[in-house]
């Protein structure tokens, strides 16, 4: 089994192939989007963190950025910086690859906007065609694989999660690598995940990261429900967070967890692992692209419409009518399992045939709408305050 | 024909309608075997209803594992949701201060 991509000096295999723009602070995003605008080939990740917060979340916000600018559908990086900000944008540049170019741009230094913007534009073109190559035939043990449920309904758990979880157990039994999380949707579900852990001590960590989702939730003193599960869940008839789990964490098939990453951490071998990340789509995608996915699996019952600047986003619905109604946003339609005209492998078997296709190259729903080309949908998780 | 229902894990004591379903209807679900429920309320698709009576704080059972627990009473063939369950998790609401 194999795809077409780029192969990088790292030895890493791109299914894209983008100049990505980043900004080390969200003062910058409108010098970073404006950049990106001018440029072909280049992706822009826009944020709203990196200055005023506590050294854990500058320590996450740090490594997100570095592993956005290692994810290999990036050729090639552009950093903008305001100049003033926590994050140290040398920093992030010394700990991308040394075999990936990495050019950085300072707002304060370079005198404004217009200016920024125009050697901005300038270095982003240098990096465009220094990364133009060929695809070539790349196997499964080159590819990341991330998995995402969004906006779930009670087909997710039934029929989309199912025919995903087959299709990333046929991806880890190949030798890819898949992430998937979502801490707070594990809630009243972490004992079957844990139990699926490679040894005790992965089980433990990965029921204390529960705990401390838990414990930050609680410390607010209030129900979670309307939060998780979300209004929109419970009109699809989710009615708590532990069902809302049980049907989400299907989605990782049924090998063996080898370990739990922290948000926007790479892997280091193939196989399944569970990264400590939030629900939210905004910040859930952004940690496994830092964690290195090039492509995502994401199934949704009512329909979430997002993709993601630097990867393809496969939207997965076992729900018909989602289907029919947000055809524009939808790749694969699983509701024939509900119908039991279709069996979970089957689907699962369509899901893996359309992974191969959109790495290869050909376009999902999200690309085509451009929906997130502007990078404007995306954040960095951050737990702390800002202050 | 067309299953209106589905019971996902043996141990379940509620059903997830995978079509609309009007009260007064009968409906046929496979658990341990074949069984008819008469449901009491209007069930909306993707939506639950008991197959069992359920007392406040008996715990609700889907996928073969807790989801949470009723919190009034329910009886067998009525809509189970937020108005009569509750979850047992995140509730930050339960903590003493």
């Amino acid at each position: 089994m194999t795809f077409k991509g780029y192969r990088r000096k790292d030895g890493s295999v791109g299914v894209r192939n983008y100049v990505a723009v980043i900004p080390t602070v969200g003062c910058v995003n409108e010098a970073a989007w404006r950049i990106s605008r001018e440029v072909d080939g280049c992706a822009p990740f826009l944020h709203h963190q990196g200055c005023c917060q506590l050294s854990p979340d500058i320590a996450q916000i740090q490594r997100v950025l570095v592993g956005l600018g290692n994810n290999p559908n990036v050729g090639a990086v552009l950093l903008v910086s305001l100049g003033c900000e926590t994050i140290c944008a040398e920093e992030v540049k010394n700990l991308i690859s040394p075999k990936k170019q990495v050019a950085l741009v300072r707002l304060q230094e370079l005198g404004g906007l217009t200016s920024t913007v125009a050697e901005g534009v300038q270095e982003a073109r240098n990096l465009v065609s220094e990364i133009r190559q060929d695809r070539v035939a790349a196997d499964m043990r080159g590819l990341t694989v991330g998995v995402k449920c969004g906006a779930s309904d009670a087909t997710s758990g039934i029929a989309a999660n199912p025919a995903t979880g087959a299709a990333v157990d046929m991806l880890v039994d190949q030798g890819a690598t898949v992430i998937f999380g979502e801490t707070t949707e594990v809630l009243g579900a972490e004992h079957i995940l844990a139990n699926r852990a490679i040894d005790k001590a992965v089980g433990t960590r990965l029921i204390e990261k529960v705990q401390q989702m838990e414990g930050r939730v609680k410390a607010f003193g209030v129900d979670m429900r309307g939060g998780q599960p979300t209004p929109g869940n419970i009109r699809g008839g989710i009615t708590t967070i532990e069902e809302k789990s049980l049907g989400a964490i299907v989605k990782g098939g049924n090998r063996p967890i080898k370990g739990v990453l922290e948000y926007g951490e790479s892997p280091t071998s193939p196989g399944l692992y569970f990264m400590d990340s939030p629900g939210r789509e905004m910040e859930f995608l952004t940690g496994v692209v830092s964690g290195g996915s090039q492509i995502i699996l994401f199934t949704t019952g009512i329909g979430a419409p997002q993709g993601f600047p630097l990867v393809p986003v496969i939207k997965i619905t076992g729900n018909l009518k989602t289907y029919q109604r947000l055809e524009e946003h939808m790749d694969v339609d699983v509701s024939n399992i509900i119908e039991g005209t279709e069996s979970v492998e089957d689907a699962g078997n369509r899901i893996l045939d359309s992974i191969l296709e959109k790495a290869s190259g050909k376009p999902v729903k999200a690309e085509i709408a451009g929906y997130d080309a502007s990078g404007i949908n995306t954040n960095i998780y951050a737990t702390g305050p800002v202050i | 024909m067309h299953r209106k229902a589905l019971v996902i894990h043996k141990r379940d004591n509620v059903a997830v309608a995978v079509s609309a379903i009007h009260a007064g209807e009968t409906v046929i679900v496979e658990r341990e075997k074949g069984e008819e429920v008469v449901l009491k309320d209007d069930i909306a698709f993707g939506h639950k209803f008991a197959l069992v009576d359920l007392e406040p704080g008996e715990t609700v059972v889907k996928y073969g594992e807790i989801i949470g627990q009723a919190s009034k009473k329910i009886r067998r063939g009525e809509h189970v949701h937020v108005h009569n369950m509750e979850s047992r998790r995140g509730r930050g609401d339960w903590e003493k201060p």
